[in-house]
């Protein structure tokens, strides 16, 4: 590992915490300016990630980089050891991105006044839902004050868990970070949010109670010592078979649940329809890449041979998650609903690229993971925005609202034809390494996920088609287009989205070599190295220039 | 053979004779000082007495760590690592225990009837309150109670063990009658505990003279001595052991012995509810580890599977019967018998760590449970006509809400509630990975999977009073409204307290570890 004489990750867990502290302890007379001191804070993290990146060694994305290793709780064998590698990096950053544009969204959300509210006559009962379900009288802020500290708090969590190299700090921080979301999704969401925020922890929760055994478990089979956690020291432990095989399973129902994969996904949809749209935007773009990532880092290289042993059950519920998301993303009548369902097929995708265990499908299943994040962020904000104009998440109650307001229709339809994979928008670089790297092994399951990209067409153009096109509903007349507030929290993504489409070269570069190394941690070789001797940054960006 | 005049080392009594004497003193006080100047003298006597145990206990700390401890008194008191820990873990939370106990309303209202010997609704009770008694004796007896405490997990032959065990409880008995409000639940609650603990007395002192007819001695060395060799008399020895680890079990309330737990905490003047749910725990583990790990180790096959089986019911009794509670103390009774499962897990390891491990949960545990009932004794009923306090809200409907009108304090107690639950990040999940982890250790990883299924179940009860206080808006029940109490601040002082314990073990639990894993070596 690279030494680097500022510990800049260690650097970007404490500043937000820090800023966490802060906003919640200001007093009360500049409580308002909690939003100001919290978007402050994360662009201060931003620019640590910004700098954290500059340091960063691209030619060597395969090692960890920027260690800060200390011990922390010996008489565990658990180290505070952070580094990132290039798949870490890009999550790292892609949650500093996020963060500050999800403050700047909440701008109006969870107003100390009822400024924000929709307008009378829209806000009815079922309604009033991302906009303040408030129903008490807030007093002096308090309730955004803790939004942001919350949301600051989720920040320092998620770039520590993306940074671990600590099987048993990966595991505090895993279960650690619940709290936040959960506090968030049950203060701050709609009407069920109770049911929705419980439901969320206990799916969570119990998952994660299940890899703490596997976790224990591990931790015995390895050289033990006071540095016993680090993966470093785990990787290559000898073990039984079965040993393996069930430490495996432990780690993995954790990381499916959180992913979410068909079966156990239930708990996203609740969440996602009843948290607010930046909690959303937060959950599924950034923390449940954790489920991905605890895959590709933890899985693989832990346990290469249970990974491999449980390869076709896994690629099968994938195929089986990219299916059933994409259909019932079809049917469903709630926009927030919508977008979750869209994410359990991404998912599905993404996991199908990890266990495909080819070099190609890992490395476009680690960009699939920031795209992902990009363009379902994107999607929960925008229809966030929405949702605070109408009043109702309700696809139904919308209309023609194309006429109306041009920039939220436009920026909509990019961020919706980025879930699509529509060539040229980063997604579909990402999407279609996942199906080459997975045609060369598993042809039959790359076929049918195709398919998955078919009835993604259909779900993002007929929920374009019935919101933003046809007359205009006459409610929805004096709707207004993006502010200039909301049009700098998607713009960003959006940029992101189309140049990491047209030219993924630097993006890839991150991902090739640790794709590598997951290949060889798990001990596969590319199957047909015919098919790869078209090198996947050129693929990528030889499609995406086409366009 | 000449006289030789019992040489005792005083020294090592320290923190022993500090509390006791303290205890004694207040006697003196409540008969002779002047009715005000008596609170304030009992809770500086206390203060002073617990901060002296402490020091004292950190000063026989350097000597036991030179020569790894003492027999006093003729083996009667063994003053080893895990005694000094258990002696300042009890002194420690005790002393926070006691902040709440001495605590009362900015009205000068304790949480003690003013006269506990009235009978409830009696004009005598009437008189007593108007006549602005109190009932300042709590303090005398909940350092005597300390005091058992001390010598129950330090004590090296059976007979100190059974005379710690009835020093201890006896106040305990009397304390659980005091409170202000619900006398007759009180009252029951009095009764109940002094009748059910008689009887697990009994227990234990037929356990202790069997095993006498085994070993010809109540020494813990001899016992252990005779155990280690194969007899005829076998069947006296198991038959003891068992009665007298039902005795040590009834106190902290592992099921089956636990069915005093759920009222006496409820009937219990809440104060002293957090103040026995925590110490008492900790001084009965205390001896339950001398007794498994040093006296009877050589019947671990014995015993052992016994142990597993109350270890299993307890979490799984304590989880499932809290979840339907809809009181918060008889919900966090339950809790706390799921607790003592948890910590029987440690204890049923037979390693090293498991010592360790089980004095860390007891730590976490304590400071966790002291701190949520103190807050509980804050959350109170208004009167709808007077708009008067009145008794504590225990029902949890009356919690709903409580978080957007007093956030820190409903934070405090949502961060006890994590921690009960074992969410990372709290001394809670600290002391639960160190239990678990010393059972995996010790061969029992399929106690640890039950352990960590019943922390799953225990989750949603918890979890369940966080969502009651934050995502629910206050109470809209007419006629009713809950408040938080204004006080001296001593509970304040003790939440805060509790706040900072938990979150340091859980952040920061290394050098807490440290020392614990050092001193838990037991002197043969």
């Amino acid at each position: 590992m690279t030494d680097s004489t500022f510990p800049w990750l260690t650097a970007m867990v404490v500043l937000p915490v820090v800023g966490a502290l802060a906003v919640w302890a200001l007093p009360a007379g500049v409580r308002r300016h909690a939003r100001h001191v919290g978007l402050a804070v994360s662009l201060l993290v931003l620019a640590l990630g910004v700098g954290a990146l500059l340091q960063f060694d691209t030619g060597a994305a395969a090692t960890h980089q920027l260690a800060d290793l200390v011990p922390w709780i010996p008489a565990f064998g658990v180290s505070w050891a952070l580094a990132v590698d290039g798949v870490g990096l890009s999550l790292v950053l892609l949650s500093v991105v996020l963060v500050p544009l999800v403050l700047l969204a909440a701008w109006r959300e969870h107003p100390d006044d009822a400024a924000g509210r929709p307008g009378p006559g829209t806000a009815t009962a079922e309604a009033a839902t991302v906009t303040s379900a408030t129903t008490a009288p807030v007093v002096d802020g308090t309730r955004i004050r803790t939004y942001v500290a919350l949301v600051l708090l989720l920040e320092a969590f998620m770039v520590a868990i993306f940074a671990a190299r600590d099987v048993f700090l990966f595991y505090v921080l895993f279960e650690a970070m619940l709290i936040p979301v959960y506090f968030m999704i049950g203060m701050f969401g709609g009407l069920q949010r109770r049911y929705a925020a419980v439901k969320f922890l206990l799916f969570s929760l119990a998952g994660g109670l299940v890899m703490l055994v596997g976790v224990i478990a591990l931790y015995l089979q390895g050289p033990g010592g006071e540095q016993g956690f680090l993966v470093d020291t785990l990787v290559g432990a000898e073990m039984s078979t079965w040993t393996e095989r069930l430490i495996f399973l432990s780690f993995f129902l954790a990381f499916a649940i959180k992913a979410p994969m068909w079966p156990v996904h239930t708990w996203l949809p609740d969440a996602a329809e009843q948290a607010p749209a930046g909690t959303s935007a937060l959950l599924v773009g950034v923390l449940d890449k954790v489920g991905t990532f605890g895959m590709l880092t933890l899985c693989l290289p832990l346990f290469p041979e249970a990974s491999r042993w449980a390869a076709p059950v896994i690629i099968v519920l994938a195929v089986v998650s990219v299916l059933y998301g994409a259909l019932l993303a079809i049917g469903q009548a709630d926009l927030m609903r919508l977008i979750a369902y869209t994410s359990v097929s991404h998912f599905g995708f993404i996991v199908l690229g990890i266990f495909a265990f080819s070099s190609v499908s890992i490395q476009g299943a680690s960009f699939y993971m920031v795209n992902h994040g990009l363009s379902t962020g994107a999607l929960f904000l925008l229809a966030g925005f929405l949702v605070a104009r109408r009043g109702s998440q309700r696809i139904a109650d919308f209309g023609g609202l194309q006429k109306v307001v041009p920039v939220l229709a436009g920026t909509f339809l990019v961020a919706g034809l980025s879930a699509l994979s529509l060539p040229g928008l980063s997604t579909f670089v990402s999407e279609f390494l996942v199906l080459v790297g997975t045609f060369t092994r598993h042809p039959a399951a790359a076929i049918v996920a195709t398919t998955g990209v078919v009835l993604a067409a259909l779900y993002v153009l007929l929920t374009y088609q019935r919101v933003f096109t046809g007359p205009t509903r006459p409610e929805l007349v004096a709707t207004r287009d993006l502010s200039t507030r909301e049009k700098w929290v998607v713009g960003p993504l959006l940029a992101a989205m189309l140049v990491l489409g047209f030219y993924p070269a630097p993006a890839l570069d991150l991902f090739r070599e640790p794709a590598g190394q997951s290949l060889e941690d798990v001990g596969v070789q590319d199957s047909q190295p015919t098919v790869s001797t078209v090198s996947p940054a050129e693929t990528g960006d030889h499609d995406g220039s086409d366009q | 053979m000449s006289f030789v005049a019992p040489e005792v080392q005083w020294a090592a009594l320290a923190p022993i004779i500090l509390v006791l004497g303290a205890g004694v003193v207040g006697v003196l006080v409540d008969a002779f000082a002047p009715r005000a100047a008596r609170r304030p003298v009992h809770i500086g006597l206390t203060v002073v007495s617990l901060a002296g145990a402490l020091v004292a206990v950190a000063l026989l700390w350097r000597d036991v760590r030179a020569d790894g401890g003492v027999e006093v008194l003729g083996g009667s008191v063994l003053v080893d690592g895990p005694t000094l820990v258990l002696q300042g873990v009890i002194a420690l939370v005790g002393l926070v225990g006691l902040l709440v106990v001495a605590d009362r309303t900015d009205s000068h209202e304790d949480a003690f009837a003013p006269s506990a010997a009235a009978v409830p609704g009696s004009d005598y009770e009437e008189l007593a309150r108007r006549k602005g008694l109190t009932t300042t004796e709590v303090f005398p007896l909940a350092l005597f109670a300390l005091g058992g405490m001390m010598i129950f997990p330090a004590a090296g032959n059976l007979l100190t063990l059974f005379i710690a065990l009835e020093v201890l409880s006896l106040p305990l008995y009397l304390l659980t009658g005091t409170a202000r409000r619900r006398r007759l639940l009180s009252q029951e609650a009095s009764m109940k505990y002094f009748l059910l603990g008689a009887f697990a007395s009994a227990f234990l002192l037929f356990g202790a003279a069997l095993v006498y007819g085994f070993a010809g001695s109540v020494r813990y060395a001899d016992i252990a001595r005779a155990v280690s060799v194969p007899s005829d008399l076998d069947p006296l020895l198991v038959a003891g052991s068992v009665l007298i680890l039902v005795g040590l079990l009834f106190k902290v309330g592992a099921v089956p012995f636990h069915s005093w737990t759920p009222d006496v905490y409820q009937g219990a003047p809440t104060p002293i509810t957090g103040f026995m749910a925590a110490v008492t725990k900790i001084a009965a583990f205390g001896a339950i580890l001398r007794l498994v790990y040093v006296v009877l180790p050589a019947l671990e096959w014995d015993l052992m599977p016994a142990l597993w089986g109350v270890a299993v019911v307890t979490m799984l009794v304590g989880t499932v019967v809290a979840i339907v509670q809809t009181d918060v103390k008889r919900m966090l009774a339950y809790s706390s018998i799921a607790h003592a499962g948890f910590v029987l897990v440690g204890v049923v390891a037979m390693t090293s760590s498991g010592i360790s491990s089980v004095l860390f949960y007891l730590l976490a545990y304590g400071l966790a449970t002291v701190g949520a009932f103190a807050i509980v004794s804050l959350v109170r009923e208004v009167d709808a006509r007077g708009g008067a306090v009145v008794a504590e809200a225990t029902h949890v409907s009356q919690w709903s809400g409580l978080g957007q009108r007093h956030p820190v304090l409903a934070g405090a107690f949502a961060l006890f509630l994590l921690s009960f639950a074992g969410i990372p990040l709290t001394g809670g999940f600290t002391g639960k990975f160190a239990v678990f982890s010393a059972a995996v250790e010790g061969d029992l990883a399929w106690l640890a999977v039950v352990g960590v299924v019943a922390s799953a179940a225990a989750v949603f009860f918890y979890v369940r009073l966080i969502v009651l206080m934050f995502f629910t808006d206050p109470a809209g029940t007419p006629g009713s409204s809950t408040t938080v109490v204004r006080t001296d601040g001593l509970t304040h002082v003790a939440i805060g307290l509790g706040v900072v314990g938990t979150i340091l073990l859980g952040v920061l639990p290394s050098p807490v570890l440290g020392f614990l894993s050092d001193a838990a070596v037991y002197l043969p």
